[in-house]
């Protein structure tokens, strides 16, 4: 008699630890949520997310880096022959990540790209006249050597990826918004 | 002095007495640090645990000292820190202590790292004091990364771009990672807040599990560099004042060195870029992590070319691939993971190199393959370098994971002395 209810009690413990226990694992998992969320971007990192550009002083040819959400980002003002080039290129055996120019620009003649690369990301060169801007005429990025072509399109080196578009919109002919 | 059994304590100091009879703390450190019984044959290389836990305390009072002048924002962290250099009281004496100590903290750690390998300090039963160890090694790795970012320089800054980055390279949750960390969109004022919090807080981890490896320490006893375990009473000495008295010593040499470092040439192992505040619009044009990154940096370049996993065109467009950036992240992790597999790994018998003819040579090949890398780590991976790189970090692998398991079942090993009272005899008569 005295071994069963032992048993029984045995088996009324166990039950008991087993909730307690899951109900502590819960309690734990669902207090790490607010301390693992709060180190996400806060509400006002996210809130200060666009910007106004005005365009209209960007020669043909020249590419101007602004800063949006603390990275940079490219404006090219591409020539006809670099816009020929891109769209001649949407076939390309090398193209690391395949996209057509025409789903990377808005308007040919306006290349907007973040202009962080996506290796591990560096700023790649070639926005400013003299520097390297690689095989591709685009961009080069010096650190582990990835070559962008004009259309900010991954072509040669270690990064997996096109330069990546940002949402924008051309709020006029002279002022886009990025963002 | 010493703590008898038969009493409560024996202390004849009334108030460490009363103090010890409600709280053994004196027993314990007479028992750990007084008669604790220590192998008699331990050479130089048996420091340089005692010099990094000196460096370690060193680290964490220069710190804290530190912090109480350092402003954890961006727009003021590198002023804060060119205040400390200029006008706090011997804050650029501070500032050259925690620099410095943090490259001396390495080097003691190296060598302490290297003296196990070398002599089996990690074979059974110590398994877990070394894996304890190779914790405290990644402890101090973060702890010393998040602190380099603290003064916010072109390199604080690029460094730790590059380096969380390397977390985008996971598949499907990479990029939701990488803002986690950050905080933002992009490295910020977020990102260096939490790393000035972080590494606040790590060296007081590493604190902790420090007491649990010197625990596991006291528990299996002390190696040796004969490797043989002690057997009776004349192989062994007690820890003071023998040890006591030599890690003085040791600790003594080592200061000198970091003194007349900090003192006479503080820059030395600095890079310039880390002395001009950071620009997230301009990358410098090279990105060299502190030298005792460099080797692992080494084996994350060294990977290259992706991997298209064949006959997969059909889940996604060109298949599936197995990224260089994949490749070089977990090649990097894993040079310091595959650490905690070596015992193991290394089933041989014979713990000590002295005995190991062929394990020795192993050993020193994998020096001159950590030094290969670190040397190519500096340099721009490209041509010849990266050559290099990849033939260290073959090597580095291959040591582990191949010639080790080869080796515990086919060296020949030398005859062991039967203890070490016996070896340190054998020695002497030797050098006679
Ligand atoms: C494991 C121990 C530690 C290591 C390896 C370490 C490493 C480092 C490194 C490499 C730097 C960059 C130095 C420079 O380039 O100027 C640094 C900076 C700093 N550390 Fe530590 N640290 C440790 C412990 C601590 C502790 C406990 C504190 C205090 C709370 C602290 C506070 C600071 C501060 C305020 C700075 C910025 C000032 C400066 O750059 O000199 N550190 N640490
Ligand atoms: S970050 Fe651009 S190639 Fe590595």
């Amino acid at each position: 008699m005295a071994s069963k209810k032992d048993d029984e009690t045995q088996t009324r413990r166990d039950f008991l630890n087993l909730t307690v226990g899951a109900m502590g694992a819960v309690g734990i998992g669902a207090a790490m949520v607010p301390l693992v969320d709060s180190m996400n971007p806060a509400a006002d990192t996210l809130a200060l997310a666009t910007i106004e550009v005005d365009i209209s002083e960007i020669e043909v040819g020249q590419t101007r880096v602004v800063q949006w959400q603390g990275k940079p980002v490219f404006i090219k003002h591409r020539t006809p022959e670099e816009i020929e080039q891109a769209q001649a290129d949407d076939n390309a055996p090398n193209l690391t990540d395949p996209e057509p120019d025409s789903a990377r620009v808005q308007k040919p003649e306006w290349l907007i790209v973040v202009g962080v690369c996506t290796h591990l990301g560096c700023i790649p060169q070639g926005s400013k006249t003299g520097q390297p801007r690689g095989d591709f005429e685009g961009w080069f990025c010096p650190c582990h050597g990835s070559h962008y072509d004009t259309s900010g399109r991954m072509r040669a080196g270690p990064a997996p990826k096109n330069l990546p578009v940002p949402p924008y919109e051309f709020l006029s002919d002279t002022v886009v918004r990025i963002g | 002095m010493a703590a008898s059994k038969q009493k409560k304590s024996g202390f004849q100091n009334p108030v460490i007495r009363w103090i010890d009879d409600r709280l053994p703390i004196f027993t314990m450190m007479d028992k750990e640090y007084g008669a604790y019984p220590t192998p008699k044959n331990f050479n130089y290389f048996w420091n340089f645990g005692a010099i990094a836990m000196v460096m370690l305390v060193l680290m964490i009072v220069t710190g804290v000292f530190l912090a109480m002048s350092y402003t954890p924002h961006t727009s003021m962290a590198f002023d804060s820190v060119e205040r400390i250099m200029r006008d706090v009281n011997y804050g650029w004496m501070l500032r050259y202590l925690h620099m410095n100590g943090a490259h001396f903290f390495f080097i003691a750690v190296y060598i302490h790292i290297f003296r196990g390998l070398y002599y089996g300090s990690y074979k059974r039963p110590r398994e877990l004091l070394w894996i304890l160890g190779v914790l405290i090694f990644l402890l101090m790795m973060a702890t010393a990364f998040m602190g380099y970012s603290l003064p916010w320089s072109q390199m604080s800054g690029w460094g730790v771009t590059v380096i969380t980055n390397l977390f985008s390279a996971i598949p499907f949750f990479g990029d939701a990672i990488v803002t986690w960390l950050w905080g933002g969109p992009s490295v910020g004022n977020p990102t260096l807040n939490r790393f000035f919090a972080l590494h606040y807080l790590l060296p007081f981890v590493i604190v902790g599990v420090v007491f649990l490896h010197v625990w596991a320490l006291h528990v299996s006893g002390s190696g040796n560099p004969s490797g043989v375990e002690p057997k009776t009473k004349k192989d062994t000495v007690p820890f003071h004042p023998y040890y006591t008295i030599k890690d003085t010593f040791g600790l003594t040499v080592f200061m000198f060195v970091y003194m007349a470092v900090v003192f006479f040439a503080p820059l030395a192992l600095s890079h310039a870029d880390h002395f001009q505040p950071f620009d997230p619009l301009v990358t410098p044009e090279q990105i060299v992590p502190e030298w005792y990154f460099l080797p692992f940096y080494a084996i994350l370049r060294a990977f290259t070319m992706d991997i298209v996993f064949p006959f997969t065109g059909w889940i996604t467009d060109g298949g599936i691939v197995f990224t260089a950036k994949l490749q070089g992240v977990i090649a990097m992790f894993g040079a310091i993971i595959v650490l905690f597999f070596l015992p193991w790994l290394d089933k041989s018998p014979v713990r000590s190199a002295r005995y190991r003819p062929a394990y020795r040579w192993c050993n020193y090949l994998l020096v001159v393959a950590m030094v290969l890398l670190g040397y190519a780590g500096a340099q721009p991976a490209e041509g010849t370098m990266l050559w290099i790189a990849r033939g260290a970090t073959a090597y580095y692998f291959a040591h582990f994971l191949v010639l080790i398991p080869l080796l515990s079942r086919y060296e020949k090993t030398l005859p062991l002395p039967k203890s070490i009272n016996e070896a340190v005899l054998k020695d002497k008569e030797e050098a006679q």
